[in-house]
């Protein structure tokens, strides 16, 4: 396929793109629109920076759809906890590239990437394949070790983007349920709890037991 | 009409402190606590960890999920205001050297976000001269020191275990918690190598202090870094400023950055003149006695910019030391898996703000190719997810096999990916070593002669290098930390491909924020800029209590020495005054 043939593909895919979404509601998450509450210490100087960088809008309407079929593909609704998307993650990801300018080119230009070897391939952009399309091309990029040379760049790119859906959805309300974390509250630490040290087959010597800290139950 | 001049502040005052972080926390409270009338002075605004929270919030509470931002070097939960980079406040280097320096910019200063770590000077520290002939000793030994630590050790509250080892003395300790999972393996990975592994030794109150109604008891959530909202750690802006204050005996001035310090035609200090930030006009202070405070380069800055024609090199810079022999700590890491720690049961293992074990310094130097010691910190565990979680998965996952027990290609998506991020958990662990550098007189700060910040105040400018002292000493950490992590049980994953190429991964100077020695100690006026008291020799009513005057730093964090001796030095300064000597 000649370039200019390219090009002009990929601008009716984008604007294909941008019409699929509107037509087809997802379970989408509602963007923020209201006033941010800080319910975390805050310096003026921070909340002015915040106010900033959420008034910027970087990632059109056609790279965030792509994002969120990126990042379900990563992490997917299973029987433990809900997708990606379920989780917030484009939106962490919309905020982080402003908040980390160094990601902007990366993705956007992985995004990109991705679009173009669509292109290539199936004549569609990325989202506008179908799903066994999709997997196709994700296959070619997901796996470091086995990937061919010239897809070098997608696989930087997906190691990016599958680094930024982990930490998104694992620092989400649903992602912290599901990981099973249960700190951050107080808390009186006696020790591994005894199943644990039976598991493992340690225990903990009498010097340590008489010199910790106890508590009165 | 003008509305540039410089204003006196209307009320005068027997000490005037600049700086509000250990040293400076420290005077003031002991000035309080003697009656005596003193303000303070801070760059940066006023800080309670009780009312400036992040203590307790969830990640998702931070859109950046508690990422670094260029207001929060350390995360966004963490306690600092401040970083390396400052805005409109550079600074420079020359001949291609680098030194990183971190700047923390609120009440409390750095012991806000620091990491508790309380360890006392052994008695070889104060005279590393006599035992390798390196650098100078101090003109103090621990004998001088050991009834200070005595009382911070009360004041403050410190957990540790009595082990009677000869350079790491025993303090008066509140009980330690008991090891984390991961700790309990290395303690038996290092055991079989014959390096200790101890409780940690950390300013955090297991239990209540006795006397003390203020603080609470420390309830194990891990986030000292982030300031405790019951004061169960030690930050110089709960326990020593705030009493201070309440005293009625100290006065704060938050957005005060001073500029040089005022002295009068005999070259005595009368009073300090600073920037107001809040309305960027100029102000004076007099005091009878100045007490620097504002960290090791920052006061040697000070001292260098207040020249007079008493004092043409800076004030007390007769012997021109002041900003040289400046020193950080070393530091190299090295981390692994624990393959065995996949698919862990989960509890709530936070436990405190730190490492629960150690290992202070265990080898004999002059057995080995380099002068001085180090010691290890260790870290891993199932801690609350933050930004960065799970990254770089595809080193691991590829490595071991997953939950179904079967091996696959490493990263991939999907399914199998999300649980092997939960499967993989709390199954990494590493360590980092904390070294004693040699003091050198040609590592040092000095005023930039063409740059001045954005309060008109000339700059600093650094000349710092490693030399092959602490690159061995890197060198023997990563060789230990492989043993240590094998000798678990574990596998490294990182930290082990550095060679001398990159000086064994050694970290930057100025990386680890225990930069000291710019206004060293000692009896000869000719070699040193303060005396035994950290009084300056050249004018006397001139105190320093922060890391500057340290002659060397020990393996060892110098904070609780820096408390310890600004104590002895603000009684003997009381002491002073009482006989009219000032």
């Amino acid at each position: 396929m000649d370039r200019r043939k390219y090009l002009k593909t990929l601008a009716v895919g984008s604007v294909g793109a941008g019409l699929l979404i509107q037509s087809c509601e997802t379970e989408k998450p509602q963007t923020q629109q209201a006033a941010v509450t800080h319910t975390i210490d805050r310096t003026p100087a921070e909340i002015a920076r915040e106010e900033k960088l959420r008034a910027e809008t970087f990632f059109n309407e056609h790279e965030m759809a792509t994002i969120a079929v990126l990042v379900d593909i990563i992490i997917p609704k299973d029987d433990v906890s809900g997708s990606a998307t379920d989780a917030g993650v484009p939106d962490f990801i919309e905020f982080i590239v402003k908040d980390k300018p160094e990601l902007k080119t990366p993705v956007r230009g992985g995004l990109r990437w991705l679009d173009v070897q669509c292109m290539k391939r199936y004549n569609k952009s990325f989202v506008d394949c179908n799903a066994e399309q999709r997997i196709e091309m994700i296959d070619e990029i997901a796996f470091p070790e086995l990937a061919k040379p010239e897809m070098q760049q997608g696989v930087a790119f997906f190691n990016t983007m599958r680094d930024l859906t982990a930490t998104g959805f694992f620092t989400s309300k649903i992602g912290i349920e599901d990981l099973g974390y249960v700190g951050n509250r107080p808390n009186q630490w006696d020790g591994v709890p005894q199943e644990v040290l039976d598991q493992y087959g340690l225990q903990y010597d009498e010097r340590t037991l008489a010199e910790s800290v106890k508590f009165d139950t | 009409m003008s509305v540039f001049q410089i204003k006196e502040t209307p009320k005068s005052y027997d000490v005037c402190i600049v700086g509000s972080g250990a040293g400076g926390g420290m005077a003031a409270y002991v000035l309080a606590q003697a009656g005596i009338k003193t303000v303070l002075l801070e760059a940066g605004p006023l800080y309670d960890p009780a009312k400036n929270v992040t203590q307790l919030k969830w990640p998702w509470e931070s859109p950046r999920r508690g990422s670094s931002s260029p207001h929060r070097h350390f995360g966004d939960f963490d306690a600092a205001y401040g970083g390396w980079e400052l805005e409109g406040e550079p600074y420079t280097h020359k001949d291609g050297t680098q030194f990183d320096w971190f700047r923390a910019r609120m009440v409390g200063g750095r012991t806000n976000h620091w990491g508790r770590i309380s360890l006392r000077f052994g008695p070889n520290d104060f005279k590393r001269k006599n035992i390798d002939g390196l650098g100078d000793n101090w003109p103090i030994s621990y004998d001088d020191v050991a009834p200070y630590y005595d009382r911070v050790d009360q004041l403050i509250g410190v957990f540790g275990s009595k082990e009677g080892i000869f350079n790491e003395p025993d303090g008066i300790f509140l009980p330690p918690p008991k090891p984390r999972l991961h700790e309990l393996f290395i303690k038996e990975g290092a055991k079989k190598l014959d390096i200790p592994v101890i409780p940690s030794r950390l300013s955090i109150l297991t239990r209540p202090l006795p006397d003390n109604k203020d603080r609470g008891a420390c309830f194990f959530c891990a986030q000292c870094n982030r300031g405790c909202t019951v004061y169960g750690d030690f930050s110089s802006s709960s326990v020593l400023v705030k009493p201070a204050l309440q005293s009625g005996n100290v006065d704060v001035i938050p957005n005060a950055m001073v500029r040089e310090v005022i002295t009068d035609n005999s070259g005595n200090a009368t009073g300090v003149s600073f920037v107001n930030k809040d309305d960027l006009q100029e102000y004076t202070v007099n005091a009878r006695i100045v007490v620097l405070a504002a960290s090791a380069c920052e006061s040697a800055r000070i001292l260098l910019n207040s020249k007079s024609s008493q004092h043409p090199n800076g004030l007390a810079n007769e012997s021109g030391l002041v900003g040289k022999y400046l020193h950080d700590s070393t530091g190299a890491d090295m981390g692994g898996i624990l393959p065995h720690l996949v698919g862990r049961k989960r509890y709530n293992e936070d436990g405190v703000g730190g490492m629960h074990v150690y290992t202070p310094w265990w080898l004999d130097n002059a057995k080995l190719d380099f002068p001085r010691g180090y010691h290890i910190e260790y870290w891993g565990g199932m801690g609350m997810p933050g930004y960065g979680f799970g990254s770089g998965i595809q080193y691991t996952n590829g490595k071991y096999p997953g939950r179904d027990g079967k091996m696959k290609p490493a990263g991939g998506y999907g399914a199998s990916l999300k649980d092997d991020y939960r499967y993989f958990y709390g199954a990494t662990f590493g360590m980092s070593g904390r070294g004693e550098a040699v003091a050198r007189e040609d590592n040092y700060c000095e005023i930039d002669p063409n740059t001045v910040d954005k309060y008109g105040i000339p700059v600093l400018r650094f000349h710092y290098k490693w030399s092959d002292y602490e690159v061995k000493q890197a060198k023997h950490m990563k060789e230990t930390f492989k043993q240590i992590i094998e000798s678990a049980g574990g596998v490294v994953t990182w930290g082990h491909t550095d060679t001398a190429a990159n000086q064994y991964g050694l970290a930057a100077p100025g990386r680890i924020i225990h930069e000291v020695g710019t206004t060293r100690m000692g009896d000869d006026p000719r070699r040193s800029v303060v005396n035994r008291y950290n009084q300056a020799h050249t004018c006397k009513n001139l105190f320093i209590v922060d890391g500057g005057p340290f002659v060397s730093q020990a393996d060892k964090n110098p904070t609780w020495t820096i408390l310890a001796l600004s104590m002895r030095a603000t009684e003997y300064m009381i002491d002073e005054m009482k006989k009219q000597n000032l």
